[in-house]
């Protein structure tokens, strides 16, 4: 097993297209998404590395290639110094052991046809070597227990829980077969405000109990910031910006990090008149036509002909101290209300 | 006839003591198979014009059926309005009869919604739809009606509007898609628009869009602004004044800054304590604990007092009435001295 601070998943130039096709009887391919184009970074046992963005910039479909739910196009995403890109079969099914996904929508990621018990004990169906037949039922109702249900409702059905029940349905899932990394992408979006609170309590004790490595997928800021250690910014399906959390924050270098972080409504109206707002003009362009050189360049107010033709590399620049791509990056001191 | 009497002449001028919009004790139940839901138990707020009302709650927790007794737009039955006023410019709309009804509905309160995509009818284009405004209201002829909505695409910031006119709204983002439900509602002019959660699908970067555009076409034509959401962020920027529901009721009613400053119900108290803060990092972030209730099985008393960390014995019996705090602040909790002063539990 690995100790604290061990790498236990390192992605390097991750790709993932979707071929774009024409004609009926003789498909042509006449362009691709470039949903995921080039992502790279690494994560050390028991840290959360949050990921944020907004829809349509890759984020979904990472999480989808790092549970090789999809096949990358090109590049690795190497667990314990196993590439999993790359693995078939028997080898495929050991190393998905380890890692796991809780999904967004606790209404549809449940089987309403299957009880609790079946649900929560499922991996354990597939994975048969996790754990003895006959200990099974035990099993799911210790689990039950970790996330804070009453071990007897095991025969229960879905619908029979509220929203943020069902979430830790798809927590103890996820927590079955004892993974070293869990991708939750957007755990808490669907739930209430009053419910959102008590999940991620329930996500941060269960990473301290087991030392767990999350990869946190969110488009709410301020909930990403409470819970990771490091946090990557994606747009149009690179990253543009990976820091620890203090200097995304607070001292994001990116152009998009700084009017992300500005938009973001701030639960206190004291000052609200003098706050500084960058407003982005436009949409996202499309993910099969993305523009040349710097992606965000036909909205940044700081865009220059390089920009255009250079395409800037996710790289520490001078003045930072952590990873951005942008030709002009300067760090922006924010103003926090709270 | 309804109408004009709906109407204000120039002589009725301001409009004295009463509200653009009054709400009064409000009564929405639902028969359904299961039993008589009360969604709504007694819901009363006002609004001015050039006025931000921010009605924050949980889902169930009655603030889009408010809105929806406020538009007329209702299924009736299985709801039913048993008791209660909405006074728009001192009329009450429910004593109104359909027609009546109709020619407010759309032209004096008009509405958006959450989704713009099923909002939006597919098989027409979005030119089409938000000239129907003109043509079913205004009886303009299909060619001015067009204009009309150009004109419209603009103001709201539709770039090349005069090409985009023709397309459907599945051609559209999220966002535009937003801005053509905003175009819609503007169209007549309305003195009071309710948006019921319109950045709720949208992202971050593009919510700012949208609330800067509402906030300026309010400017303009100085509407009252009903603003329906979850989102205590949102509400901090742009809100008045606040009315938090829980459970079909008013709990905590105050102008905005009061609120956040310090707020006189315990519900609105943990909403806000449960936000995650920077200066709390690492730390486990205050938690409401329990679940919202069950509208089919209403706890007796206080709804809230299951969940609540300053329940008394009182709470459990006597439904506490909205006490008057100061001015316009209200707390529908027998215990807000306590919570204001932020006495710990």
């Amino acid at each position: 097993m690995a100790t604290q601070g061990e790498r236990i998943l390192e992605v390097r130039d991750l790709v993932k297209h979707f071929p774009l096709t024409q004609g009926i009887m003789f498909k042509k391919q006449i362009g691709a998404i470039k949903a995921v184009d080039g992502v790279s970074f690494e994560l050390n046992k028991g840290e959360t590395l949050g990921i944020v963005g907004e829809s349509g910039c890759g984020k979904s479909t990472l999480a989808k290639v790092l549970m090789a739910l999809e096949r990358p196009t090109s590049g690795s995403v190497v667990i314990n110094g196993r590439d999993m890109a790359k693995a078939k079969g028997a080898e495929l099914k050991r190393m998905r052991r380890n890692i796991q996904m809780v999904m967004q929508d606790p209404y549809t990621s449940l089987n309403p046809r299957m009880t609790v018990g079946d649900i929560v004990g499922e991996p354990f169906e597939i994975h048969t070597e996790a754990a003895p037949k006959g200990d099974r039922r035990r099993k799911v109702q210790e689990l039950l227990e970790v996330v804070g249900l009453n071990p007897d409702h095991i025969n229960r059905y879905p619908h029979q829980f509220s929203g943020g029940q069902r979430q830790r349905i798809g927590i103890a899932r996820g927590l079955a077969l004892q993974p070293e990394i869990i991708v939750c992408d957007e755990p808490v979006s669907a739930l209430d405000v009053s419910i959102q609170a008590q999940v991620i309590n329930l996500l941060e004790r269960l990473q301290n109990e087991f030392g767990l490595a999350y990869i946190f997928i969110a488009h709410d800021l301020s909930v990403v910031r409470h819970i990771s250690d490091r946090v990557a910014v994606m747009y149009l399906g690179k990253m543009v910006e990976l820091g620890k959390d203090l200097e995304i924050y607070d001292r994001p270098a990116h152009p998009y990090t700084q009017a992300l972080l500005s938009a973001v409504p701030v639960p206190d109206p004291e000052g609200r008149e003098g706050r500084e707002r960058i407003i982005l003009q436009g949409d996202p362009p499309s993910p099969a036509n993305p523009p040349s050189g710097c992606r965000f360049r036909t909205r940044c107010w700081k865009a220059q002909e390089i920009c255009a033709t250079e395409e800037p590399l996710l790289q520490i620049r001078p003045g930072t101290a952590h990873l951005s791509a942008c030709h002009f990056a300067e760090t922006h001191d924010v103003v926090h209300a709270g | 006839m309804s109408k004009t009497s709906l109407r204000t002449s120039p002589a009725e001028g301001g409009l004295g003591d009463e509200p653009l919009l009054a709400v009064e004790d409000l009564h929405v139940e639902f028969a359904t198979r299961a039993g008589v839901v009360r969604a709504v138990n007694g819901v009363s707020y006002s609004l001015n014009p050039g006025e931000t009302l921010a009605v924050l709650g949980e889902s169930g927790s009655g603030k889009s059926v408010t809105a929806q007794a406020i538009m007329g737009i209702l299924d009736m039955p299985p709801a039913r309005i048993p008791k209660g006023e909405i006074r728009f410019r001192g009329t009450d709309l429910l004593k109104l009869s359909d027609e009546a009804r109709t020619q407010v509905r759309g032209q004096r309160i008009a509405m958006i919604f959450q989704d713009a995509l099923s909002a939006l009818n597919p098989v027409f284009t979005v030119g089409w739809q938000i000239s129907e405004m003109f043509r079913v209201h205004r009886g303009m002829s299909k060619r001015d009606a067009m204009a009309k909505a150009v004109e419209l695409m603009d103001r709201v910031r539709i770039p090349a509007a005069k090409q985009r006119v023709h397309d459907f709204p599945h051609q559209f983002s999220g966002g535009m898609r937003q801005r053509i439900m905003i175009a819609m509602s503007i169209a007549l002019d309305p003195e009071v628009l309710i948006a019921d959660e319109p950045t709720t699908a949208l992202d971050v970067t593009v919510q700012a869009q949208i609330m800067e555009l509402l906030a300026e076409l309010q400017r303009e034509s100085n509407m009252g602004l009903i603003l329906i959401t979850h989102d205590l962020g949102v509400v901090a920027d742009v809100a008045d004044k606040i009315a938090v529901m829980y459970a079909g009721r008013i709990v905590e009613n105050a102008p905005v800054y009061d609120i956040y400053r310090a707020p006189a119900h315990p519900y609105t108290k943990g909403l806000l304590e449960s936000i995650p803060r920077v200066d709390l990092k690492g730390q486990e972030l205050y938690a409401i604990k329990g679940l919202p209730p069950n509208l089919l099985d209403m706890p007796t008393g206080c709804a809230f007092h299951p969940r609540c960390p300053y329940r008394q014995d009182n709470c459990v019996t006597d439904a506490p009435p909205l006490y008057g705090i100061s001015g316009a602040r209200n707390s529908a909790c027998h215990y807000w001295r306590e919570v204001l002063d932020g006495d710990p539990r």
